[in-house]
C-alpha cells in the first residue's frame, strides 16, 4: 500500500471520508464497524468472560447467583468435585482431571510432532521445487498440490480410513503380501490421525517454504559447493538460515491447523482416544455445561498465541514474517 | 554413476514418492465408489458397478445438506464480500499506527483456529438473545444465521486480503483526474473504483463460497439443529461405512480436476494474448 498521494492532497479529502464521498464512506464504515464489533471483538470477549461464569438456567442469569469464578478453570485442573482422580508428581499425589490433562497435552505433543513431520515431508520438495525444477515444471508440481486440497477435508479423512482401515485396502495389501498375519488396527494406534492430519496440512506448509526457498540466489549454492562444502552444511549454513521465516510461518500454520482440527479426529482418531476439539466440542453437544466449553476454548486460543510466540522467540522473526 | 546422478535419481524417486502419497488415498477411494462390495473399499474387487451413485442421489439427507450449504454460502458471499471491500478501501485510507492495530484486529480471524470461532458465535449470540429477552423463534437462536455470522468473520478477511492485494496496483491518479474532470465522489467510486476491482470481487466471491461450503469446524458449533453437507457427511464418515460417500468424494474430485485444466487452459491463453502483444 503505498500511498503516492502527497500529505497536501490528502489533507484536502479528509472531510469526504478520505476520498470516498460521505454516503459511501459511511456505509463502509457501518459495514467494517459491524464486522469488527459483532463478528470479531465482541464475541471473542463474550466468550472469555462467559468462561469465568457458572452453567445458570436461563431464569437465573443475571440474577444473585450470576457472578464470576475460577470454577470452569479448576475443572480442567481438578475436575469435578469428589472425584477420585489423582496424579503423582515429584513423589506427591495431587488431585486432579487426568483425563482431560491427558487429553491436552497429548494433542499439544501430537500437533508438534504433526508439525515436525511436515516440515521434514515438505522442506526437500519445496527446494525441489524453488531450486532445481524448471519454470513449467514447477507450474505442474504447484498445480498437483493444489488440487487434493479443493477435496473437503471430512472425504480426505474418509480416504484415509478406506486405506488405513482393519479391512481396508493397506492391511489386505499386506496381508496378500504375508509381511502381517492378522490385520493391525492403524486407527486405534493413532497411526491413522498422525498420517492424516499431516497430510492435511501440508500445502500450509509447502506454501511459506516456497516463497522462502525461491528468493535464495541459486549462486550462493554453487559458490558453497566449489568451496568444497558437504551437502548437510549447505542446508545448514546457507539455506535453512535463508528459509527461516518461511519455516517459522510454515510450523505456526501447521500446528494452529492441527491442534484446532475436529473432523480428523472425530473421523480418524480411536474410540478412546480424544482430541482437545472434541472435548470443547463435547461440552457444547453432549455433556452441555457450555462456559466449561468456553473456558476450554480459551485454553485453546491462549496456547496458540503462546506457542506463536515461542516460534518467533526461537527464529527471531516478526508476526509480520510469520503472517505473510 | 557419479555421486551426481545418484543424488539426482533419489530425488526424482523422493518427490514421485511425494506425489504418490498425495494422490494415491483419492485415487483407492475414488475407485471404491465404483466397486460393487457393500462395504468401502477396493479389495476385494467385487465388479464394477454406478449403484452407489444411484443411492447418493436418492439420500434425502446429503441433498438437504447441499442445499442447507448452498444457502449459507450464498450468505456468506453476500455478506463477507461487501465488509472484505469496504476493509480492504479503509486500510489505505488509515495512517502508519492506525493502519497496524487496525490490520492486527481484522486479520487475527484468520489466524484463530475455526473452533473457537464456532464457540464465541454461539456463546455470543445465545446471550445476546438471553440479554433482549428475544423469542425463541428469532435469528439468535437460528443456525443458518449463526453459522453465516461464524464463517464470514474470518472469511471476509480472506475477501479483505484478496481486495488489498488488488488495491495496491490501484493509479490513485485515476481518480484524481476523474475528480478533476468534475466527477462526484460517489460516481468515483461506481465508475472507477469498482471496475477496476471487478475482477477481485469475482475471485472474493468464489473463494468465500467455497470456503464456506467445506467449512466443518466452526460450522459444527453454530449450525445447531440444522445440518450442512459437511456435518451430514461427518456424522456418515465416522461410522464409515457407506460406499456412497466414496461417489460423492469422485464427483467433487472430477469437478476440482476440471476446474483445475480449465484454469490452466484460461492461464495460458491469457498469457498466450499477453505475450502476443
Amino acid at each position: 500500500m503505498n500511498d503516492a498521494a502527497p500529505t497536501g492532497a490528502r489533507r484536502f479529502r479528509l472531510p469526504t471520508f478520505g476520498g470516498l464521498g460521505a454516503s459511501v464512506g459511511i456505509v463502509f464504515i457501518i459495514l467494517v464497524a459491524f464486522w469488527v464489533m459483532m463478528m470479531i471483538l465482541l464475541p471473542t470477549s463474550y466468550m472469555v468472560e462467559y468462561s469465568f461464569r457458572f452453567d445458570l438456567p436461563p431464569g437465573k442469569v443475571g440474577g444473585p447467583e450470576d457472578v464470576h469464578t475460577l470454577d470452569n478453570y479448576r475443572f480442567l485442573l481438578f475436575g469435578p468435585e469428589g472425584s477420585p482422580e489423582r496424579l503423582w508428581l515429584f513423589g506427591h499425589e495431587f488431585k486432579a482431571n487426568t483425563l482431560h490433562l491427558n487429553v491436552f497435552f497429548k494433542t499439544i505433543i501430537a500437533a508438534i510432532l504433526v508439525t515436525m513431520i511436515d516440515l521434514a515431508i515438505c522442506y526437500p520438495i519445496t527446494f525441489f521445487m524453488a531450486q532445481r525444477a524448471t519454470g513449467g515444471m514447477a507450474r505442474l508440481m504447484v498445480l498437483c498440490l493444489i488440487l487434493p486440497f479443493w477435496v473437503n477435508e471430512i472425504l480426505r479423512a474418509f480416504a484415509f480410513r478406506i486405506l488405513l482401515g482393519t479391512g481396508g485396502v493397506l492391511n489386505t495389501f499386506l496381508m496378500d503380501l504375508g509381511v502381517i498375519a492378522e490385520p493391525f488396527d492403524f486407527i486405534r494406534q493413532d497411526i491413522a490421525l498422525y498420517v492424516g492430519l499431516s497430510y492435511a496440512y501440508i500445502l500450509l506448509m509447502i506454501f511459506p517454504l516456497y516463497n522462502a526457498l525461491e528468493s535464495l540466489d541459486r549462486n550462493q549454492i554453487e559458490a558453497a559447493r566449489d568451496l568444497g562444502a558437504p551437502v548437510w552444511r549447505i542446508h545448514w549454513r546457507i539455506v535453512i538460515p535463508h528459509a527461516k521465516a518461511g519455516i517459522a510461518s510454515g510450523c505456526t500454520m501447521v500446528f494452529m491447523l492441527a491442534v484446532g482440527a475436529l473432523a480428523m479426529p472425530q473421523i480418524l482418531g480411536g474410540p478412546s482416544n480424544l482430541w482437545f476439539t472434541q472435548v470443547i466440542y463435547d461440552r457444547f453437544n453432549t455433556s452441555l455445561n457450555w462456559p466449561v466449553g468456553a473456558a476450554y476454548a480459551f485454553v485453546l486460543l491462549v496456547t496458540c498465541i503462546i506457542f506463536v510466540l515461542v516460534v518467533m522467540r526461537l527464529f527471531r522473526v516478526n508476526l509480520g514474517e510469520i503472517a505473510k | 554413476m557419479s555421486a551426481d546422478s545418484v543424488r539426482k535419481a533419489m530425488m526424482g524417486f523422493y518427490v514421485l514418492l511425494f506425489f504418490a502419497w498425495l494422490f494415491g488415498p483419492l485415487l483407492i477411494m475414488s475407485a471404491s465408489s465404483f466397486n460393487a462390495a457393500s462395504f468401502p473399499t477396493v479389495t476385494p474387487w467385487e465388479g464394477f458397478t454406478l449403484k452407489w451413485f444411484t443411492s447418493l442421489f436418492g439420500n434425502r439427507d446429503i441433498r438437504d445438506g447441499v442445499l442447507t450449504s448452498l444457502t449459507i454460502g450464498a450468505g456468506v458471499v453476500v455478506v463477507a464480500v461487501p465488509i472484505g471491500l469496504a476493509a480492504a478501501v479503509l486500510m489505505t485510507k488509515l495512517r502508519s499506527r492506525t493502519r497496524s492495530i487496525y490490520y492486527a484486529v481484522v486479520v487475527s480471524p484468520v489466524l484463530m483456529p475455526g473452533v473457537i470461532i464456532g464457540v464465541s458465535t454461539k456463546v455470543f449470540w445465545d446471550r445476546l438473545g438471553v440479554a433482549l429477552d428475544a423469542p425463541y423463534s428469532s435469528f439468535f437462536y437460528d443456525g443458518l444465521f449463526l453459522t453465516v455470522m461464524g464463517q464470514a468473520s474470518f472469511i471476509s478477511a480472506y475477501c479483505m486480503l484478496i481486495f488489498l492485494a488488488r488495491l495496491q496496483r490501484f493509479d490513485r491518479a485515476q481518480e484524481e483526474a476523474a475528480l478533476d474532470l468534475g466527477a462526484s465522489h460517489m460516481q468515483v467510486f461506481f465508475k472507477v473504483l469498482i471496475p477496476f476491482l471487478r475482477p477481485a470481487i469475482l475471485s472474493a466471491a468464489v473463494l468465500a463460497f467455497l470456503t464456506s461450503f467445506e467449512n466443518y469446524n466452526t460450522t459444527v458449533f453454530t449450525i445447531l439443529p440444522e445440518k450442512t453437507l459437511t456435518t451430514v457427511l461427518a456424522s456418515k464418515v465416522r461410522l464409515g461405512t457407506d460406499p456412497s460417500i466414496s461417489a460423492l468424494a469422485f464427483l467433487i474430485i472430477a469437478v476440482t480436476i476440471f476446474g483445475a485444466i480449465l484454469y490452466e487452459i484460461r492461464a495460458r491463453s491469457e498469457a498466450r494474448r499477453l505475450g502476443a502483444r
